[in-house]
């Protein structure tokens, strides 16, 4: 999965190890020089230097010459500083481009992958756990791209280079800098692994914390009238009391490791600057060169600390990039590959339809029944009568399994039409609509990237919004959700019905999508509906009488079968269900009470 | 403004006093070692090398390790002290504004969501003690470091010293150059972040009326919006840091040129010395660094410190005077002894109230007797201010004007703790607390036995969902009582609020669907509760209503109607409005059930 996501930016990446590998090189040839200047231009002392750079020393006058103008031996350095640096300025802007368009490939694909995930995922994965996935296992990925990778690959370089030129300089002293280093490596692994089951028992506990707190500031209420603030109190310090414990020895831990590892690699450097010290006395080393070897030594201290942990952490990148697999593995909707864009104006048929969601009870069966093209269907049906399911069905939102009836749009089978061409000629106001964190004029456009504020405007009138919205300070400006206003239950379904009108789709379902209208809103709606979608197939879904009475065809739904079918004339005096609630909704209850 | 709001929290380090100045006494020892070591390598070197002998090696040996042992204490004991302070700090901080929040009032509540008000104990307080101790510690260590290094080299080579000392004033222009604009990028990604965050959590809470709209496509490009602004403005951080970080290092560079340069004679007699300064000009760049990072540091938590004192300076709408605290103690350490027995007579006098956050009165001149034992329904469309009476009866706000008496005094004449141990409230949606259902029902009377809770629990009827439980009264109830159906959960409330056998009840009535025996279930046990108690009931339920002693009818915040349900209903009003659709609904659902 990663490799796919690396592909955009390989070029970037090895631009970055290259300016790395430069960088470690201009690290290397500084020492070099002072060597250079201490042994032979200082000390004029015979050199030891291979021909070619003999040759450039030639150049600029020989030792003797360098020595009365020592600026040269400094300006190489400047020089050398300046090749670095800029290698470094390439490393750094070129490392940063290549992580980030990883981590932007990474997320654009994700995000989009999601959006295309069935609905069922939806429905079947918790919301907060999908949302932690794409922010804090992204955000560790990225760390690991943009930071851990990098650093163990310029460890690595330096770690070779150092070693390489130590070696050329003195066998024996390489050996001894070299021996401990291992030691450090593996204490430090083998640390950093037993530190993470201390961090996640920290986690935990904060975890523990924080839904604490959570909580209370929740049932606010219930602790004032219960008059347990001081208990709450108390056991809120408690928990804190815990968790900043086990920080405490966590940090007792940690602090342990970083001087016992302070202490081995300073005594790594003893062993370095006293059997330098030996060798020079010893004559099988120069003054240069055990300043140099003391240099590489110390460039390689820090970083040798730091790759035990960077291997430790590893583990938990494999973790968060399994995290994202899964979401990346799961199957995404697709169509047929000849499937259809018919004419959506045709007749709706629903033929012998059963369906059960995943491991339930079947919630529809044998479901038949026409819809003229053009005409209004309204659908009466009770709490889990199935109704939603019928209209997610119609939408696609779940495919209709073998063997289980079909359903049909001008004769069309629905599961033979691309289902963005089948939704998108299908405007569906949900009975709980989300509206966005826009703008609301931005909400209501939504769907099309062309739209005018006239036609949002017209949308809004229709709906029976504009009166709202005018009275909102910003107007169609005002900001919905976190940010900005919030809107009331019949606000937002009226939006969410603006929405839906700028589609202009030749179908059109409301599923319930008026409950929390007041019944002169409701009716307004509707007329202003009748005018503008004389054309559409529409279908609507309601408990109240007078919403479904104006329809061509009633359906009454009980307990997932098709209990009543018929106009409001017919079914008004059928004795069934209808009949009952038309009662109810239309006698005086005065004379029942009594 | 004291220097970036720091200020504000020296008042809770002073209890740290002492461990601070270990830390920092730790810091400097442990700066001093890092001063030292090129010391002992000049030494190495001058000696040694130049001379050629090697009759203190031992002595040299042994100092060196002292040197580094010592070193790995100090290191060891600052470090483990910073973290100390850092996370004690943090705790004090949260057990603040945790203690401070259970006292303000509901004006608060309501005008924050629970995330903000959660963010701003948990999140803020975090970064605030990694600041004071960390941030101390380092600059304790990079000051004297610096300081400690310019010493040594002016005592070893005076003229030398001043060249490269020559360099910071450059580094220090430098950092100035940079510093305002690292931090501006810095604070534009962190922005993009969020958006990016915001962007995921919309993209997958809407996924399903995005799929209904067909705007996954949109959606998405207008993600990747998002994500181009993220990588172009962090490549734009990366350059300016690169640019930094490159010129420091040039910096660093030249300063060991000028060693070369001014400095290489001296190499001749004492290559020690030498390196010794390499090293020094070397390890100054270090600090500066740091300079920048504390700063931007500095910047992003200033925010976190002004939300925690602006949290902590807000004062409660509702208080209790000096006087009452003096007799009954505050919601912390109560006097019970001195407290009245409570008879459960309400009476308003006279009240207006309108909401902090409101412009309007919501009431006006309003008045009430409510003796003993009456049942008084409030009903009204959702939305329309029910809660109001009942969050003047429970104190939460204060009336405008006018009084309220609770056995015949001013309820401000007595504490709020008080009242409330005399009030049980049940919620329209229960709230249970993770843990047992023991201790939720022991919530309300911390000393009931056993007998009681049976008692209580059988009352309500809800004795068989204990009994259906593996673990009985045990059982874990779950996050917010998650483990437990609405209806359980709804029948654990009235036997929490039973059991502490208040004398006012006020409840607030589901509307949320339950099965037909539940709700008969609940309907019994709300008729048990009621009686023998004041009870203010937020009704949906049409028996409630009809059965009560007087209705309050709300509509648009006010009081629209008053009175029994059969005088109410004739009249035609508002209430046999509600009263039918209510009927109609009820009848509906009866249909279908």
């Amino acid at each position: 999965m990663i490799y796919r996501f690396i592909k955009g930016c390989r070029g970037m990446f090895l631009i970055s190890i290259i300016s790395a590998i430069a960088m470690a090189l201009a690290d290397m040839i500084n020492p070099q020089i002072i060597r250079m200047a201490v042994d032979n231009v200082i000390g004029g002392n015979p050199s030891e230097f291979s021909g070619s750079i003999m040759d450039i020393v030639n150049i600029f006058g020989g030792f003797a010459y360098l020595r009365k103008n020592l600026w040269i031996m400094a300006l190489a350095v400047v020089l050398i500083a300046l090749v670095k640096v800029i290698f470094q300025y390439i490393f750094r802007v070129s490392n940063t481009r290549a992580s980030e368009m990883f981590v932007k490939n990474m997320r654009d694909s994700l995000f989009s992958h999601i959006e295309h995930l069935p609905y069922s995922w939806h429905m079947k994965n918790r919301t907060g756990d999908i949302i932690q996935r794409c922010t804090s296992d992204i955000e560790t990925i990225k760390n690991f791209i943009s930071e851990q990778l990098m650093s163990v690959f310029r460890i690595i370089i330096l770690l070779v280079l150092s070693v390489t030129f130590m070696f050329s300089m003195d066998i024996t002293l390489g050996v001894i800098a070299l021996v401990p280093m291992p030691l450090i490596i593996f204490y430090s692994f083998i640390f950093h692994k037993k530190l993470r089951r201390g961090f996640r028992e920290c986690d935990e506990n904060e975890g523990i914390l924080s839904a604490m707190a959570q909580e209370n500031f929740t049932g606010v209420r219930v602790v004032r009238t219960f008059g347990r603030e001081e208990y709450e109190r108390e056991r809120f310090v408690a928990q804190n009391e815990k968790y900043t414990g086990l920080w405490v020895s966590l940090a007792k831990v940690m602090s342990r490791f970083w001087s016992t590892s302070d202490i081995l690699s300073g005594l790594q450097v003893m062993l370095v600057v006293v059997f330098g010290a030996v060798f020079c006395i010893n004559k099988t080393m120069s003054a240069g060169e055990y300043i140099a070897f003391i240099s590489y030594n110390s460039l390689l201290v820090w970083p040798i600390r730091q790759l035990g942990r960077m291997i430790s952490d590893m583990s938990q990148t494999r973790v968060a990039i399994e995290r994202i697999r899964y979401i990346m593995e799961s199957e995404i909707e697709t169509d047929r590959p000849d499937a259809l864009t018919p004419p959506m104006d045709g007749d709706i048929v629903f033929d012998n339809v059963s369906f059960a969601y995943e491991g339930c009870n079947e919630v529809l069966s044998n479901i038949s029944f026409t819809m003229k093209g053009g005409s209004t269907l309204g659908i009466l049906g009770g709490t889990g009568s199935g109704k939603s399911t019928l209209m997610l069905l119609l939408d696609r939102m779940y495919d209709l399994p073998e063997n289980s009836g079909r359903i049909s749009i001008g004769g069309v089978d629905i599961a033979d039409i691309k289902a963005e061409y089948l939704r998108s000629n299908i405007g569906m106001v949900l009975q709980e609509p989300y509206l966005f964190s826009r703008t609301l004029a931005e909400n209501i456009g939504i769907t099309r990237s062309d739209i005018t504020l006239s036609e949002i405007r017209k949308a809004a009138r229709t709906a029976c919004m504009e009166e709202t919205i005018s009275g909102f300070k910003k107007g169609y400006d005002t900001f919905v959700g976190e940010r900005g206003v919030t809107l009331s239950g019949g606000q937002k379904q009226r939006t969410a019905i603006a929405r839906i009108l700028t589609q202009n789709t030749p179908i059109m379902i409301f599923d319930d999508s008026l409950s929390a209208v007041d019944t002169e809103t409701d009716e307004k709606i509707r007329n202003a509906l009748e005018k503008h979608f004389h054309k559409a197939s529409v279908i609507l879904i309601s408990h109240r009488i007078t919403t479904l009475s104006k329809a061509d065809k009633i359906i009454v739904l009980d307990c997932g079968r098709i209990v009543e079918e018929g106009t409001h004339q017919m079914l008004k005096g059928a004795g069934g269900i209808y009949q009952k609630i038309y009662e109810i909704q239309s006698g005086g209850i005065k004379d029942r009470e009594a | 403004m004291k220097f970036f709001g720091v200020g504000k929290i020296i008042p809770y380090m002073k209890k740290y006093r002492l461990i601070i100045a270990v830390m920092i006494t730790c810091g400097l020892l442990g700066s001093l070692t890092d001063i030292l070591l090129p010391v002992y390598q000049r030494y190495a070197l001058n000696h040694y090398v130049g001379e050629g002998v090697l009759d203190t090696l031992p002595q040299f040996i042994f100092i060196y390790i002292i040197t580094i042992i010592s070193a790995g204490i100090v290191n060891y004991i600052s470090a483990s002290r910073a973290t100390q302070i850092e996370v004690s700090i943090n705790r004090d901080l949260r057990n603040a504004a945790f203690r401070h929040l259970q006292m303000l009032s509901f004006s608060y509540y309501n005008q924050n969501s629970v995330g903000y008000i959660h963010a701003r104990v948990i999140s803020d307080t975090a970064r605030i003690g990694t600041l004071v101790s960390w941030r101390l510690m380092d600059a304790v260590w990079h000051l004297s470091y610096l300081a400690g290094s310019i010493v040594v080299m002016f005592a070893v080579n005076a003229r030398l010293a001043l060249y490269v000392v020559m360099i910071i004033p450059l580094i220090v222009i430098m950092f100035s150059l940079f510093q305002n604009r690292l931090i501006k990028v810095n604070r534009r990604i962190r922005e993009i972040n969020s958006t990016i965050t915001g962007n995921f959590n919309e993209g997958i809470t809407g996924a399903k009326t995005i799929k209904t709209l067909v705007i996954e496509d949109k959606m998405s490009r207008h993600f990747t919006k998002d994500t181009d602004a993220m990588l172009s403005t962090s490549v734009k951080g990366a350059r300016l840091r690169g640019m930094f970080a490159a010129t420091m290092n040039f910096a660093s560079s030249c300063a060991i040129a000028i060693v070369l340069w001014c400095g290489g004679y001296i190499a001749e007699n004492e290559v020690g010395t030498f390196s010794m300064f390499m090293s020094y000009a070397q390890g100054m760049m270090e600090p500066i660094r740091w300079l920048v990072d504390c700063i931007s540091d500095l910047i992003t938590t200033q925010v976190n410190i002004e939300r925690f004192t602006h949290l902590m300076n807000i004062k409660p709408d509702v208080f209790d005077t000096p006087q009452v605290v003096e007799k009954y103690g505050d919601s912390f350490n109560p006097k019970y002894q001195n407290w009245e027995d409570i008879q459960g007579d309400i009476e308003f006098e006279d009240v207006s109230f309108k909401y902090p956050d409101g412009d309007e009165y919501v009431l006006r001149n309003f008045s009430l007797k409510i003796p003993f034992g009456m049942n008084i329904a409030i009903v009204g469309e959702t939305g329309a201010g029910k809660s109001t009476l009942v969050n003047l009866v429970c104190r939460f706000y204060e009336p405008t004007a006018g009084r309220i008496l609770i056995d015949g005094r001013d309820a401000r004449e007595r504490s709020q703790l008080w009242l409330h141990s005399a009030i049980g409230y049940v919620l329209q949606t229960p709230h249970l607390f993770s843990g047992t259902i023991r201790e939720n029902l022991l919530y309300g009377n911390p000393s009931a036995t056993d007998e009681d809770i049976r008692r209580a629990l059988s009352l309500v009827s809800a004795d068989d969902i204990i009994d259906n439980l593996e673990n009985g009264l045990e059982s874990d109830v779950g996050e917010g009582g998650d483990l437990l159906s609405t209806g359980e959960k709804q029948l654990i409330s009235f036997a929490r609020a039973i059991l502490s056998d208040p004398k006012i009840i006020i409840l607030d009535e589901a509307t949320a669907s339950v099965d037909t025996i539940t709700e008969r279930r609940i309907q019994s046990a709300i008729d048990t509760i009621i009686k023998g108690r004041t009870s203010i009931v937020i009704a949906h339920r049409l028996s409630t209503v009809k059965d009560a002693d007087l209705i309050l009818v709300v509509r648009d915040g006010r009081i629209v109607e008053q009175g029994r349900h059969d005088a109410l209903f004739d009249k035609k009003g508002y209430y046999y409005t509600l009263y039918t659709h209510q009927y109609e609904e009820d009848q509906i659902s009866r249909v279908f059930g």
